[in-house]
């Protein structure tokens, strides 16, 4: 059903730090690994291995320098896949109802044995987290690893999206964002985490945690204990050695 | 409506794990089969390198195992080298042909055989192969890669970074990375800041280039390339000036109350004062008397000095007062040098001294020193520090990796809880590392391991004549303490045939005719030239790689190595172990799937080969093969008695460290993961070169024979005695022209000096590498998941220079270094040092190579460096070539890199194009769908 | 947006079929017999191609069906209803004016009627989409009505009411294009909204996640440079608009009122072809484009 639920059981979602992201991609490639092996069709590549190879992949990492008014420019990395927003433009538009959001868990899903491979949901959605499949011309999203997080095959600690379980800086969270007592929302919460594009109306669940101030000034003139010298030259300085050995022993 | 959606379906029919060897780091990984195939890779959350996250790489490792470009067969050449026109042959045929050109070298002169390895993990056995068959032109990548980092560290504090050891991640405060990229220990370095960030612990990042680690970092230091350790010099001099230095652990820890030689015309001048036995003295403060100073009870004294047989000998810590107090190294002195401002030394100094002094830890663990005095409590300088190729790379580079060592020390945060840490086998002093041996007799085995570190002018490997006995004059007067040996020297001097020529090279996993060399194009063109007889000046070239590199279509004679999935190996201890600053550990891999082609795994082939060629260690008393295969090496092969390449599982299984071989020793690894791990005691854990519980848990393990306590060497005697040569005062004198050199850089107290490169002021922008988190070295092309993240290289350009050409986006430029040009696309970046461009390393390919299209955007639009940077200097006018590296290790420093970069109309690919080599293995399919399940 | 031709096509032609209809249905004296056949059938070729050229666009068009199900919420979905129940409605009214020489009017109108709703649908495609500033407007179905409209009545050959359409058309094209760019401008949407980095200072694109082209790059972020569209535009209104105009106050001529409807044909591909590749999709930022 294209009609969004007025109301979810849980929002689960990703918590993304920007302070930690380091930018090495294996959210993306362990993405690619699990989702090609697993839900629906492979995510294929064209040209693989020529002048313009084109795949589907369900989360990207970009990455951005920003210019504050002053001090160096800083330069952030910053993950996408898809947000599961609440109010998801993207399964209103769905002709055929291959798209939707799941009552239980507010994933966004698509069925891909129902999806006409019209492209719409990919225009409606703001944060491009949808992309087509290359060879099998169906809608390709982030599942939330739907067959990871409830797969009694795996260990209890392996049941979280693969993004997740690989990413080497702990930079990824995965949790119940409408449950204000989980770990993933008193990280939100502690940290001010943000939603993308919040304009847009389509509240998200995923949440950005921005990150932290960089290349602050030190403060120079109150940063005490300031480096003090003991002695300007050389003998003055054996001459602290010598005194201050002699309290110590 | 309700979806038929199975959230539970079966991830694999069995799950094997091994070691990943998608880059260097060797990080445990869970293989899922379907059906006997690899189906998904994912980490192995037991493993102690990893904890079950994996990076990029290592989660696209079923693209390796599936590459296109994977030989199929052994191979002959059969076009001219360079064409990559091969003929497959069988294995016999092609061991009959290296046998066949290896016998009589063996028989005659070893020397004229040269085997080098790139990005091997096997060292510990490539090294033993190449000792028996007795070439002293042995090495692995070190020289070119990172050698000054792993010399100094050990020359100064018996290890040095990344396998040596690690920051104590869980309680360290602030954290300083110098020159770090996506270079070794890829996932820890991850995982550790992820920690840090999860503490609010604060991270500096010291880097002309703002990505990655440094992008993540608190405050970023776009420090100028090359000055690093004028910077480090200038925090220590704000340290001792303020006297925020750990006098109680340099006294007690370090060789700072060591008694130095102060008579200028002493053959000993500059050296330290030992006893008959050859240990260190020094003050007591409690008698004033000399002590060895290991004596119990002892307390070193910084302060006094010491009249000895006429001669005044004053504590290095005089010295160390003396050099660094000077302006030389004031902040206002180097601000504009360095590219930082006074104000900003002067506040991370204090910022440093903060940490590590006003927030120490403690830990409330009790502890004995080796000279038998009890601690209550360890207590932490909780300030660690990590550096890697960006100070290691450049022609000052082993002094400035030493000079980050000295600020470590004195701050008291090495070994320390919250500071850095060894890891097993490390501590571990140079005295105690083998010498570096060169000794050919035909048809016998050398005189010994062919790297190490060498104390001084007697251990160098030369001739009466001074001339040097190895094919990359590693040991020789150009660059005595070549530790890693100098495989980007291989090439050029065979091919000048100096200092002698050979007949054979044999490599191992290295591109030399792309990436891995310097001077790409006159590689290509030395390994391709003919001399007046229409022969190849060198003769003959055996390459073992598992794919369609640059370098197969170069070599005459082709033995295909397996993927990593499908091979033994071993992660040694006795070579570059995995083990971590709590515990030993090393690990395997095995073939979780058997190889579809016919290939071999290298170090089974040369199991074979060696026993073809009769070497001792490889045939059995019998005449026959010894060792079946690698696996096989592995599990039964004795370095020293009850040692091994593995220290697990062994005797019955339950024996660990020391013990006899184990039949089943492997599949003991596999049922554990693949690993073995061995914790150390709590109270071993810290102060690990001076704890008597470490050091005999290490003496248990087998890692020593017995104790080694040792004191930090921040006065490095090596270099001295390679000074007092110079000076005249040694039976060996190096030759004129270096001993000016020697005198300005081998200073035994770390000092600085300018990167040779910077003689020409027309070449005025530095110019780096750096490698992507997502690609290693020259082999992710190949995948089909990774190269679509990194399928071109831009040239990085800083605002000012953008501004000053004029570029915009989809501009060329030319980039002119004193060697040569390259024609390549830019684009802008800002969080960059102003004087200072770069690119992606290793993304640039040949056509025709790796299996990719002939239009591939990495053979159009990538691009190396290399091609601008020669082994060689530019001519002085004095006559001589000197070498592009750091003049006391011979590392490469292809970081001292000077262009001059100007707009161009943009050409129809990136220049220089080559033309393209044949593919033995064809192109890649034009679609990738890998999917085993339903 | 990537202008795929497929879907200019379909825009365009089912445009100016289901606008014949309309004026077929709606306006009194109807066409009969074999002028009636010919009418119609050029209409509902011109309906028909322009939805199946739209099922070239699909991945699935087998599957095509099942776009039928979701009426309730998704505008495709109606959209698809709504040209069926025309074509059907049309369908029989034009048996009667063919065959039977009868109108069947309530039909017609209904048809008729229909045929307007279809256009507006498949404008509210577009319309809906927050994601495209440009679209997302009162003006967007107000624009493919007002085309559909002229096309509908130049084909049935209504040149009076033409002369009047064209200027009007032609006024509102203007304002739609004029009020376009300011919204885009306007647009509350930006790299620093996009990346949460905003706050922090200017935000500016270093890497994008792959070096090469991926379907978002191809299918959201092209964007044709602002130098061609002016002349695209020019060229839009000349071929649709003013050409057609000057033809048809000219002495009529069937042949100036056929290169009249070629001519509009023209430029209406035009104008759809700037409509989707100058429209800024807000996934650009995230691409620094």
């Amino acid at each position: 059903m294209t009609s969004l639920p007025q109301h979810t059981e849980k929002s689960l979602g990703l918590v993304i730090d920007l302070d930690t992201c380091v930018g090495c991609h294996a959210c993306v490639t362990a993405c690619k690994g699990w989702n090609t092996e697993n839900y629906g069709a492979p995510l294929a590549d064209k040209d693989a291995y020529g002048a313009n190879p084109v795949g589907s992949f369900l989360n990207r990492v970009h990455s951005y320098e920003v210019q504050p008014e002053q001090g160096p420019a800083q330069l952030f990395h910053m993950p996408k896949s898809c947000l599961h927003c609440a109010d998801a433009p993207c399964v209103t538009v769905c002709p055929t109802g291959a798209s939707y959001k799941r009552v239980e868990d507010g994933i966004v899903l698509v069925n891909e044995s129902d999806c006409i491979g019209c492209g719409l949901c990919a225009w409606a959605c703001p944060y491009g987290a949808r992309e087509m499949d290359p060879e099998e011309q169906v809608m390709k999203k982030c599942t939330l690893c739907v067959d990871r997080i409830y797969n009694d095959n795996l260990p209890e600690e392996d049941r979280q999206p693969a993004c997740v379980r690989t990413c080497p800086a702990g930079a990824r969270h995965f949790g119940d964002l409408s449950d204000p007592e989980s770990d993933v929302s008193k990280l939100v919460a502690e940290r001010g985490g943000i939603d993308l594009m919040p304009e847009q109306g389509t509240s998200p669940v995923n949440q950005y945690l921005p990150p932290r101030p960089r290349d602050e000034a030190p403060e120079f003139d109150v940063l005490a204990p300031y480096l003090e010298p003991v002695a300007e030259e050389p003998t003055g300085f054996l001459g602290w050695l010598d005194r201050t050995l002699s309290k110590v022993s | 409506m309700s979806i038929n959606l199975d959230t539970s379906p079966k991830v694999s029919d069995e799950v094997r794990k091994t070691t990943c060897y998608m880059c260097a780091c060797r990080c445990g990984i869970d293989v899922h089969l379907k059906d006997g195939k690899v189906a998904y890779i994912e980490g192995n959350r037991d493993h102690p390198v990893n904890r079950g996250v994996l990076c990029a790489k290592g989660s696209s490792g079923i693209m390796q195992h599936l590459s296109p470009a994977r030989l199929r067969a052994p191979m002959k050449r059969v076009g001219p080298r360079g064409s990559g026109e091969f003929e497959e042959i069988s294995w016999d045929e092609a061991l009959d042909i290296a046998a066949g050109w290896l016998k009589p070298l063996r028989d005659t002169d070893q020397s004229k055989f040269a085997f080098f390895t790139g990005r091997d993990q096997s060292q510990s056995f490539t090294s033993f192969w190449a000792q028996s068959f007795g070439t002293p032109n042995y090495a692995a990548h070190g020289g070119f890669c990172s050698v000054n980092m792993a010399a100094a560290g050990i020359y100064t504090m018996g290890g040095a970074f990344w396998e040596f050891g690690q920051p104590d991640w869980d309680r360290t405060k602030l954290f300083m990375i110098f020159g770090v990229a996506e270079d070794h220990d890829s996932n820890p370095i991850k995982m550790g800041i992820g920690k840090l960030k999860a503490r609010g612990a604060k991270v500096i990042g010291v880097n002309p280039v703002r990505t990655g680690y440094n992008a993540v970092a608190d405050e970023w230091v776009g420090i100028t390339p090359g000055t690093d350790g004028l910077f480090i010099l200038s925090l220590v001099h704000c340290l001792i000036k303020a006297g925020r230095i750990d006098l109680d652990y340099l006294a007690r820890f370090t060789d700072a109350a060591c008694l130095v030689n102060e008579d200028p015309d002493s053959d000993e001048h500059g050296l330290i004062l030992t006893n008959e036995a050859g240990k260190k003295l020094v003050i007591d403060r409690r008698t004033g008397k000399t002590e060895a100073f290991d004596t119990p009870g002892v307390q070193p004294d910084l302060a006094g000095t010491l009249r000895h047989a006429g001669i005044t000998h004053r504590p290095v810590m005089h010295h160390m007062a003396e050099t660094y107090l000077t302006d030389t190294y004031a902040p206002e002195t180097v601000a504009d040098r360095v590219g930082i401002s006074a104000e900003r030394i002067r506040a991370i100094a204090a910022d440093l001294a903060r940490v590590a002094f006003d927030e120490a830890i403690e830990l409330d663990r009790e502890w004995t020193d080796f000279r038998g005095d009890k601690h209550a409590k360890m207590i932490g300088r909780p300030v660690a520090f990590h550096a890697m190729r960006g100070i290691s790379a450049h022609s000052n580079g082993f002094q400035t990796c030493r000079a980050l060592h000295l600020l470590q020390i004195i701050l008291g945060s090495v070994e320390v809880p919250g500071g850095f840490r060894f890891k097993p086998p490390y501590p571990k002093p140079s005295t105690i590392h083998p010498k570096p041996h060169a000794g050919v007799t035909p048809g016998k085995p050398l005189d010994g391991p062919h790297l190490g570190f060498l104390h001084g002018p007697d251990d160098l490997l030369i001739h009466e004549d001074g001339t040097p006995k190895r094919i990359d004059k590693a040991f020789s007067w150009e660059n005595p303490m070549s530790a890693h040996g100098l495989m980007h020297m291989v090439i050029s001097n065979a091919y000048a045939g100096d200092p002698y020529k050979i007949d054979t090279m044999m490599l191992y996993m290295a591109n030399m005719s792309w990436n891995s060399s310097m001077n790409t194009s006159g590689v290509m063109k030395m390994l391709t030239d003919t001399d007046e007889t229409g022969e190849y000046v060198i003769p003959r070239i055996i390459y073992s790689d598992a794919y369609s590199s640059e370098m197969v279509a170069y070599a005459d004679l082709i033995l295909p190595d397996t993927t990593y999935l499908e091979r033994h190996d071993c992660i040694s201890l006795l070579d570059r172990p995995i083990c971590e600053a709590e515990a030993a550990a090393d690990a395997i891999r095995w073939p979780v799937v058997e190889p579809d082609r016919n290939v071999r795994g290298f170090q089974s082939v040369l199991c074979e080969l060696g026993a073809k060629l009769e070497l001792p260690g490889f045939v059995n008393e019998d005449g026959g093969q010894k060792y079946a295969d690698y696996g096989d090496y592995i599990q039964n092969h004795e370095r020293k008695p009850g040692i091994g390449p593995l220290a697990g599982f062994r005797g019955d299984g339950t024996q660990h460290g020391r013990g006899p071989s184990n039949p089943n020793q492997i599949e003991k690894y596999i049922e554990n993961g693949s690993f073995w791990i061995s914790h150390i005691p709590e109270d071993a854990e810290f102060y690990k070169p001076w704890n008597n519980a470490y050091q005999d848990w290490a003496v248990d393990l087998g890692l020593f024979d017995a104790p080694q306590p040792y004191l930090f060497t921040l006065w490095c005697e090596p270099l001295r005695r390679f000074q007092l040569a110079a000076e005249g005062k040694h039976r060996l004198s190096p030759p004129d022209h270096l001993k000016a050199r020697y005198a300005e850089t081998m200073s035994p107290l770390p000092t600085w000096y300018s990167p040779f490169s910077e003689a020409d002021d027309a070449f005025d922008v530095h110019a780096l590498t750096q490698r992507p988190m997502a690609m290693y070295h020259s082999w992710g092309s190949q995948n089909a998941w990774l190269r679509q993240i990194h399928g071109r290289n831009p040239l990085y350009v800083p605002t000012k220079i953008w501004n000053a050409n004029g570029f915009n986006e989809g501009d060329w430029a030319k980039v002119t270094s004193p060697h040569g040009e390259i024609t390549v696309p830019v684009a802008h970046m800002a969080a960059l040092n102003d004087n200072t461009v770069w690119t992606w390393n290793a993304i640039g390919k040949r056509k025709g190579a790796w299996a990719l299209d002939k239009d591939a955007p990495e053979a159009t639009k990538g691009f190396l460096l290399n091609h601008i940077i020669h082994e060689l200097l530019p001519p002085k006018g004095d006559g001589l070539r000197w070498a592009n590296s750091d003049p006391i290790t011979g590392q490469a420093a292809w970081f001292d890199l000077r262009v001059k970069v100007e707009k161009t109309t943009a050409p129809t690919e990136s220049q220089p194009a080559h033309p393209a080599q044949n593919s033995p293995v064809g192109t890649g399919p034009a679609t990738v769908k890998q999917k085993l399940g339903t | 947006m990537h202008p795929a031709p497929s879907i200019i096509l379909f825009t365009t032609l089912s445009g100016l079929g289901f606008g014949m209809l309309a004026f077929l249905g709606l306006d009194g004296p109807a066409p009969r017999g074999w002028t009636a056949f010919w009418f119609f059938l050029i209409a509902n070729a011109l309906a028909v191609g322009g939805l199946l050229s739209s099922t070239f666009h699909l991945g699935h068009p087998e599957r095509a069906m099942k776009a039928f199900t979701q009426w309730r919420s998704s505008w495709l979905s109606r959209e698809a209803w709504l040209a069926v129940a025309t074509l059907v409605s049309m369908g029989f009214y034009a048996i009667g004016l063919v065959f039977f020489d009868t109108r069947f009017s309530l039909l017609g109108i209904v048809g008729g009627l229909l045929a307007i709703a279809t256009v507006i649908a498949t404008s509210m495609i577009y319309t809906q989409m927050r994601t495209v500033p440009r679209w997302n407007h009162w003006s967007t179905p107000i624009l493919f009505l007002a085309y559909a409209i002229t096309g509908g009545a130049l084909l049935t050959g209504r040149v009076a009411l033409v002369q009047a359409l064209l200027p009007l058309l032609l006024i509102l094209q203007l304002f739609a294009w004029v009020d376009q760019d300011r919204r885009e401008k306007a647009d509350e949407s930006n790299i620093g909204t996009a990346t949460g980095l905003g706050p922090r200072g200017k935000v500016s694109a270093f890497e994008a996640p792959h070096t090469g082209e991926n379907y978002l790059t191809k299918e959201m972020v092209f964007r044709v440079a602002r130098k061609h569209t002016s002349v695209l535009k020019a060229a839009a209104v000349l071929f649709g608009i003013i050409l057609p105009a000057v033809l048809l106050f000219l002495p009529f001529s069937h042949m100036f009122a056929a290169l009249a409807v070629v001519l509009h044909l023209a430029g209406v591909l035009i104008q759809r072809w700037v409509f989707f590749a100058e429209a800024r999709h807000v996934v650009s930022f995230y691409y620094g484009r």
